[in-house]
This record gives C-alpha cells, structure tokens and sequence, in this order.
C-alpha cells in the first residue's frame, strides 16, 4: 500500500481545518502490514472532530492492532471543500494514520451513531472507490461492515452493507477478522461463500442473504434465503468489562474535537428502564467495571496523556457503586484535575457529588429531566420528582456551578400542553434557585423532538408530526422568552422527522437514501448542509411517504423490519412496558429489585455486575419516593400496576 | 516569579495545526513533563503561558517562541540545560524544543518586544532570475501599495517600509525560494501579501514558507529574544532538521508499542 501524502498536502493548504486529516495523535499506530494481514479501515462518517473521540472505534482499533493477522487504520468523513478538491484530483478516502487509499484496505468498518449521517456512509464508499450497492462489488473490493448503536435497525442500509454488526465489538471483531483472513489466504474469491461464512458468525447479520416482503406501508415478513443462515441475528455482550480496559491508550488529538478529554467508561448498560431511551435497553445488563480499574485507566491515562480533565463516561454514571469515593480519589489525585460525568441523573447528583467534582475546575452541568411534568415522567419511567431536580440544582448553584442545562423531550406519547409547558415551569423554577446563590445564575433549557427507536416499548409509538413538534417548541419559546437567566435551544423538528425516517424505516429506503447522496445531502446532521426537500423528493419518487414510516402508530401484531434482529429483550415485554407507559405505571431498576425478565440476561444466562447490592444514596433513585438517606431496596413504586 | 522562554519548531505535518491547537499541544506536554507550571488564580485556572507572534497554519518555524512561568518553589529546582530534552520527550515530531533560557525580570513579553520576523517563502512555477527581478523592482520603489477588505472595508497600506529586505535563496524543486525579513510593526505583513505587493499584475502563489527569525530590536542591533548559546540556523538547508523530526516520529513497531 502507497501513502497518498504528497498528493493530499497541497490540497490540505486549501482547506478549511486541515489538522483534521494529518493524524499524527498521541497514541496513533502506523501498522506494517504482513502478507495475508486483514487490513481494516474504520471509519466515521462524520468529521474528524465529532468522530475522532468515539470510544467504540478507539477500542476496535487497539484490539485489531493486537490481534494476529490483522492491523486497523482510520478514517473520517472528509468535509465538503476536501472532497470537492479530492474528487477534482481524482483522489481517494484516506486513512489517517498512514495516507494509504480506503480502497486498498480488506474492510470498510463504519461506526453507525446517528441517523442523518447514513448519507456519508454511501459518500465515503463512493470516495473510496467502492460500489455502493453491495450487489454491485466484486470479490476484489472490501467488504463494507457497520456497528454502532444504529445498527440495530440496519435495514435503512441494507442495500449498501455487506455484513452488520449487533452489540458489543469486543469478542466478535477478532471472529469476523479470522473468518476474512482465511477467505482471503484461500484466494479471496467467491464474495459469496465470505457473506455465508460470516452470517455464521453470533451477531453478524448479512442483510442480502434475507428475503423481505411487504404489505402496504408494514413489512410481511422477513426469511433467509438460504439453508443453513439464521432466522434471528441474536446480540454480542461482553460479560465482564473488567476483562477489557480499553483503549489502553486513548488517542489525543492535535487539533481541538468534542470531548476532548480523557474518557473512561466506567459502566456499560442501563437498567433505569426509561422507555424513550434506545441505549438503555440495547445495552443490558449493567456491567460495572471494577473501581478499582477504573482509578488505574484514570490515572495512568492523565499520565500519558496530558489531560486535565477526565470524564468518566457510561449512560447514568452517578449510579456508580462507589461513585462519591472514585471521584474523590481521582480529584485527590492531581492539581487542577477535574472530573465531568457526563448523563447524570438528578436523583443520584448530591451535594457529595456535588462537592467532589468542585476540586477542579468547574463547567456546565447538564441534568436529563426529559419532561416537564410528574405524569409525562410516569409515561416515560423517568421516576424523578420535581424535588429531585431541585435538589440537584439547589447542589450545583449551592457548590459554586453558575451554568446548568436541562435536557428534555417533548412529542412524547399522551403529551399535552400541559406536559410541555411543564417544561417551562421547572426551568422557572431552577432559575429561582441559581439567584438564591449568584445573581448570574445561567439556566439552558435544550429541547429536543423524540423520536421513537427500535427495540424500546415506544417503537410502536407514531412520532409526533413536524408541524406539533414546531408548535410545541414555539410554545415553550414563547413562555419562555421573557424568563430571566433562561435560556431556550431546540432541536430542528425538521431534522427530528428525517431522523424518524431512518429510524424505523425498512429496506425499502435505500433507493430514497441513495437519491438524497446523488443529489449531494452529505452531512445532513449539519444545519447547513441539511436539506429536509430533499428528502421529501425521494420518498415521493420512491412512492414512500412520511404519514407511514413516521407518523403512523404500528398495531401489536404488526411484523416490524427489525424483527429477525434481537437485542435479547421479549417483544411481548416491550409491548407490556408499552401498555405500561400508558396506564402511567412505572417499572423498578431491576439491578436493585427482582428481574421481571425483559430477556436481556436470561435470553444468554448472564447476570448484572454491579458492587453495590443498594442504590447510592440520595433522591428518589427512580421510585418517586423520598430515599435521602439511600441504602435501601424500595419494593413498591408509586403508580404500581394494578 | 520564575520564567523561561524557549525557542521551538513547527515543523512537517503540523504545520497544519493551529495556533490555538499549539497552545493546547504545550498545556498537555507541560503537564505531561511533570513542569511546576504557575496557574492563574479564579474560577477557571489556566496555566500561565505567553505565546508569541501567531503562525498561520500551514505555515513551518525554525523559530517560535513561548513564555513559561513556573511556580516559585519547584521551579527554581529547573535545570534550563536539559530543559529541552526534558520537554522534547512530551512533545509531538514536529515541535522540537531548541533553546531554552531564564528569563531576566522585566523582560518584554514577546508580543511588545518582537520587531520584524524573516521568512524562507517558495514561489513555485518561476525561476530565481525572474524572482529577483521582482524583488530588485519592489526594494527600488518608493511605495507598494497593497489594498485588502477587512472588516468588510477597503483599505489601502503601504508595505515598502516594512520590507526590510529581499534575498533570493535558491532554486526549490518546484521554483524558487526568496528570503524575506518583514517588519512586524504597524502591523505583521504576511508573506502571502508581500508576494501580492511586489507582483501586482500576476499575484505569485504561495508555496510553502517557513520562519527562520523572530527579531528584537535593542542597542542599535537586532538580537534573537531569547538569549543564549544556540543561535536559530542559519544554514539555509533544513531539510536536515525535518528530517531528524520526521525520524523522531517513526513509532516504535506497534506490535510493541501496545505490549509496552
């Protein structure tokens, strides 16, 4: 393989940010590849900046790196002026680290985290030289592969990808890398017989060897098309993080990304049950990593690389074991060392908390209450009371914090006006409690449209139409705008209603997918680059339209196009949690309280690893009840199923 | 208050990080090096670095230069000798500490003391006859007048006087090199407007440029700011120090470099 760098460095002196392509991080691996060496080409389809620090990639390219036969190099998504000038050059997708072409690479691997970034995945296998349409390649182009949370509906992409990966990376990458490697040492021939081989492999799903029928806007079913490929791609998990301290040595980049600190993931899973939440129920059980590895990955890491602010990352982590003493040790560990945990929950965030994370410096602090009023909060099974979130906020303002922001949703399902407006009121009221504390009291409200997900009990939800969401968001604007030391973001519901389109959409996609690329829609999660006519274009060409693939509420008997798919949990539970929802019953933290059986331990006998057997203290920790003193299990929730 | 100013490079693939990014690359190493770097007091501690005259990214350096102030009571225990070695270890292939030195209480910051600044600037596509005649007909004009929109306005400078002189280098690969000492004050020229101003008909591209100098301007002579024992080269061949950055930058074979 040739590096493309004296071709690629008097293009970089045209662009726009050209650190975003010279690699050259601490930590980065310039591999030699061997003769017979699977070589892998990760790649983000976004910028540098928001790609770069994604955790997932940085782990799959140190295992890679370790494992025999294979070696891994990366790259991101280049920016319109750097495509115009590579494409005007006649020059291909580069990988970072050594400048080598993305089309001489064995495989493609994309990292899938967000919907509107499908549009890149078709840009960057067309720089790199690739077909697009997967039955378009020869036996001699790479084998394009996707992971990532987006993943578990792939059937958007289907058209494009050879081979899809559901869960966890760890165990499985070395499993596809070997059964490429032997393909590839028996000549690499036969592309056909790799895709069988593949789909052999737990958690690889090759979406062209499933045939799927339609009915009107529904799918009507899903079937292999050959003996011997499964009927269900069941999920990867890694049982115990403590086996996997990766990365080992966190990239740190030269120009300035998101996240730009040191990360280390302290748990994976979340058992809070909230219904919106995709990540929450794709990745269970909790597994905790050990505290004790977790203060060696912080420590050594600001070490090595020169940071001063760590995050310690997981989808909740003030639930924590331990957590009030990790983040004291780390704080006690440096000068001017801060800590930031990012998804805290408000009714795990104490002024313990609170005054441990004061020992560096202090940022933003953003809280997640999602909706503005106790019954919307029943709905979703987000079981925090209106004092846990002043509680929350009366800590941060009371230990020195003078900027808080709120996340919330709004087209939840049985949302009313009042709901939303509810939203408006808590933010009234936390700005009352900054001022009790500094007159600058800073309180950021950020919006965002809900979009329903795959595999969550709100899957068969109808999303709230752009025109509702629009009136919702001026709606609270408008109670808003007069409210001192508030202020009000939110999301496009323009951007929502593409991103309801790729979530639950069906193969039948990928001819719109496609349409949006050739008309030039790269970066559509971008504001300017964003262009929801053409989107609406396709679909009318393509005889699809947004009422059935967004709007409509899907019935239970309903055969979704992710069906064959499975993250371990029961339908049946999904859609019991779904009635659930709307009776405004919650479900208990099953980590703490007995399993009700959602499918995601029992289904591949694993079990939770978390060192705690109680909840930490503080809040109502998901019961609506008032546990400020923690340590005990609750054993009935307010608004118990009858 | 203890300070050190050091002389570094920016040299290869990161010429094409930014001046901001530059700061940041030396909070890490600092820190990395274990260096008893004084904070500033407040709400957001930073720590206490001047750094000079910004570089345009994309543009390489012999000679950049930045302020470091150490806390009172581990910074005396600093040796400036090993200084750079000490923090080269921490710094990315590229940027390569050359000179270190103590820095006299009272001493100008960069930014007030630094005069004029000399620039190795390629001019591909043109031979060196064609570029020194150029740069004879610009020293022999009485004015060069050079118009930019800034802040969305006209305006109309003229560059003569800050042109302190013109040398052709050398013959490059591609064109030619012309070495240029630029007056700093009123304002910094650049070199992408000094070869606007002396080819007003057919505007010279720009290949790549490197500062070689930073000047000050003290009794009667122009010194380096920083002072010391190890003169920035002259030698007009760096190519030998790229080189010796770029090796530094070979990783270690990664198999290796992971068991480590």
């Amino acid at each position: 393989m040739t590096s493309l760098w004296p071709q690629l460095e008097p293009l970089l002196a045209q662009v726009e940010k050209p650190a975003r392509y010279i690699g050259c991080e601490d930590g980065a691996l310039e591999p030699t590849l061997s003769a017979g060496d699977v070589a892998w080409l990760l790649v983000y389809p976004d910028t540098y900046e928001i790609g770069l620090p994604n955790q997932g990639l940085q782990i799959l390219y140190e295992l890679l790196n370790e494992h025999a036969g294979a070696i891994a190099e990366r790259a991101y998504a280049p920016w319109t002026d750097l495509e115009a000038l590579l494409r005007d050059n006649g020059l291909p997708l580069f990988s970072v680290d050594t400048h080598r072409p993305a089309g001489e690479f064995d495989v493609l691997a994309f990292n899938l985290s967000a919907e509107l970034v499908y549009t890149n995945v078709l840009n960057c296998i067309d720089l790199a030289g690739v077909p697009v349409r997967a039955a378009d390649r020869a036996d001699h182009d790479p084998i394009v592969i996707a992971g990532g949370h987006c993943t578990y509906n792939p059937e958007p992409l289907a058209d494009f990808l050879d081979a899809v990966v559901l869960g966890d990376g760890e165990e499985v990458i070395a499993e596809i890398s070997d059964v490429i490697a032997s393909w590839k040492g028996a000549g690499g021939v036969e592309r056909q017989q790799l895709l069988m081989s593949l789909a052999q492999i737990t958690g690889v799903y090759v979406p062209s060897l499933y045939d799927v029928r339609f009915d009107g806007p529904a799918v009507a079913s899903i079937e292999p098309r050959y003996v011997g490929v499964p009927a269900r791609i069941e999920k990867r998990t890694v049982t115990d993080l403590g086996e996997w301290p990766y990365p080992k040595h966190q990239l740190v980049p030269l120009t300035e990304v998101v996240h730009d600190r040191l990360n280390v993931e302290v748990f994976r899973g979340c058992t809070r049950g909230c219904r919106f939440c995709q990540a929450g129920m794709i990745t269970r059980p909790v597994r905790e990593r050990p505290a004790d590895q977790v203060r060696t990955m912080v420590s050594e890491g600001l070490r090595r690389t020169g940071y001063d602010e760590v995050a310690l990352t997981s989808l909740s982590t003030a639930d924590f074991s331990g957590i009030e003493q990790v983040v004291g040790d780390i704080v006690g560990c440096g000068d001017n060392i801060s800590v930031s945990l990012p998804s805290l929950r408000v009714d795990a965030f104490t002024v313990g908390i609170a005054n441990q994370l004061q020992g560096g410096r202090r940022t933003g602090l953003t809280f997640a209450p999602e909706a503005g009023t106790w019954r919307m909060r029943q709905v979703i099974n987000k079981l925090i009371r209106e004092e846990d979130l002043y509680a929350a906020v009366d800590a941060a303002f009371s230990q020195g914090w003078r900027r808080v922001k709120l996340y919330f949703l709004t087209g939840l399902p049985s949302e009313t006006d009042e709901d939303t407006l509810g939203i408006a009121a808590l933010a009234r009221n936390c700005a009352a409690i900054g001022r009790k504390h500094t007159s600058g009291a800073s309180v950021t409200v950020s919006v965002g449209g809900f979009v329903p997900k795959p595999f969550t009990p709100f899957q068969w939800f109808g999303q709230n139409t752009a025109e509702e969401l629009t009136r919702k968001m001026y709606l609270l604007r408008d109670a808003l705008r007069r409210e001192r030391g508030v202020q009000f973001k939110w999301h496009d519901p323009k951007a929502t209603l593409v991103e309801g389109i790729a979530s639950r959409g069906d193969r039948r996609l990928g001819a719109v997918i496609e349409q949006v690329w050739r008309r030039g829609g790269t970066f559509q999660e971008w504001s300017e680059h964003f262009d929801l006519n053409l989107w609406l274009d396709a679909l009318a060409d393509h005889g699809l339209s947004v009422e059935d693939l967004v709007y409509r509420h899907r019935a239970e008997g309903e055969t979704l196009p992710w069906d064959h798919l499975s993250a371990g949990l029961h339908k049946d539970f999904l859609w019991q949690d779904w009635r659930d929802a709307l009776a405004e019953v919650g479900l208990p933290d099953c980590r703490w309280t007995p399993c009700y059986d959602c499918g995601a331990c029992t289904g591949y006998a694993l079990e939770h690893v978390v060192a705690s057997a109680v909840p930490p203290a503080g809040g109502s920790q998901g019961t609506g009840q008032d546990l400020s003193t923690g340590g005990w299990v609750p054993v009935e929730l307010v608004g118990v199923r009858p | 208050m203890i300070r050190f100013r050091l002389r570094h490079t920016k040299l290869g693939k990161l010429r094409f990080i930014s001046h901001r990014d530059i700061a940041r690359v030396w909070e890490r190493a600092l820190r990395k090096a274990d260096m008893p770097v004084a904070y500033t007091a407040g709400f957001s501690p930073r720590p206490k670095l001047a750094f000079g005259l910004a570089l345009s990214t994309g543009h390489e350096s012999m000679a950049e230069y930045l302020d470091i102030e150490l806390r009172p009571d581990e910074g005396l225990e600093i040796d400036v000798t090993t200084l750079p070695e000490r923090l080269n270890e921490q710094l990315p292939p590229g940027i390569d500490v050359t000179a270190a030195a103590p820095l006299a209480p009272g001493t100008l910051s960069l930014q007030e003391s630094v005069t004029s600044c000399t620039w190795r600037i390629e001019v591909p596509g043109l031979a060196p006859a064609a570029v020194s005649d150029l740069a004879t007909a610009a020293l022999a004009a009485d004015a060069l007048v050079l118009t930019r929109v800034r802040k969305g306005k006209e305006v109309t400078d003229d560059l003569r006087p800050a042109i302190l002189s013109l040398t052709i280098t050398g013959p490059t690969a591609t064109g030619t090199e012309l070495e240029a000492e630029l007056a700093v004050h009123p304002r910094s020229v650049r070199p992408a407007e000094l070869l606007r101003a002396i080819s007003p008909g057919h505007p010279l591209v720009e290949g790549r440029v490197l500062r070689v100098a930073q000047w000050t301007w003290r009794d009667g002579a122009r010194h380096e700011p920083l002072a010391t024992s190890q003169p920035p080269r002259e030698d007009p061949d760096v190519r030998p120090r790229v080189a010796a950055a770029v090796e530094r930058a070979q990783p270690q074979p990664f198999g290796e470099r992971l068991l480590a």
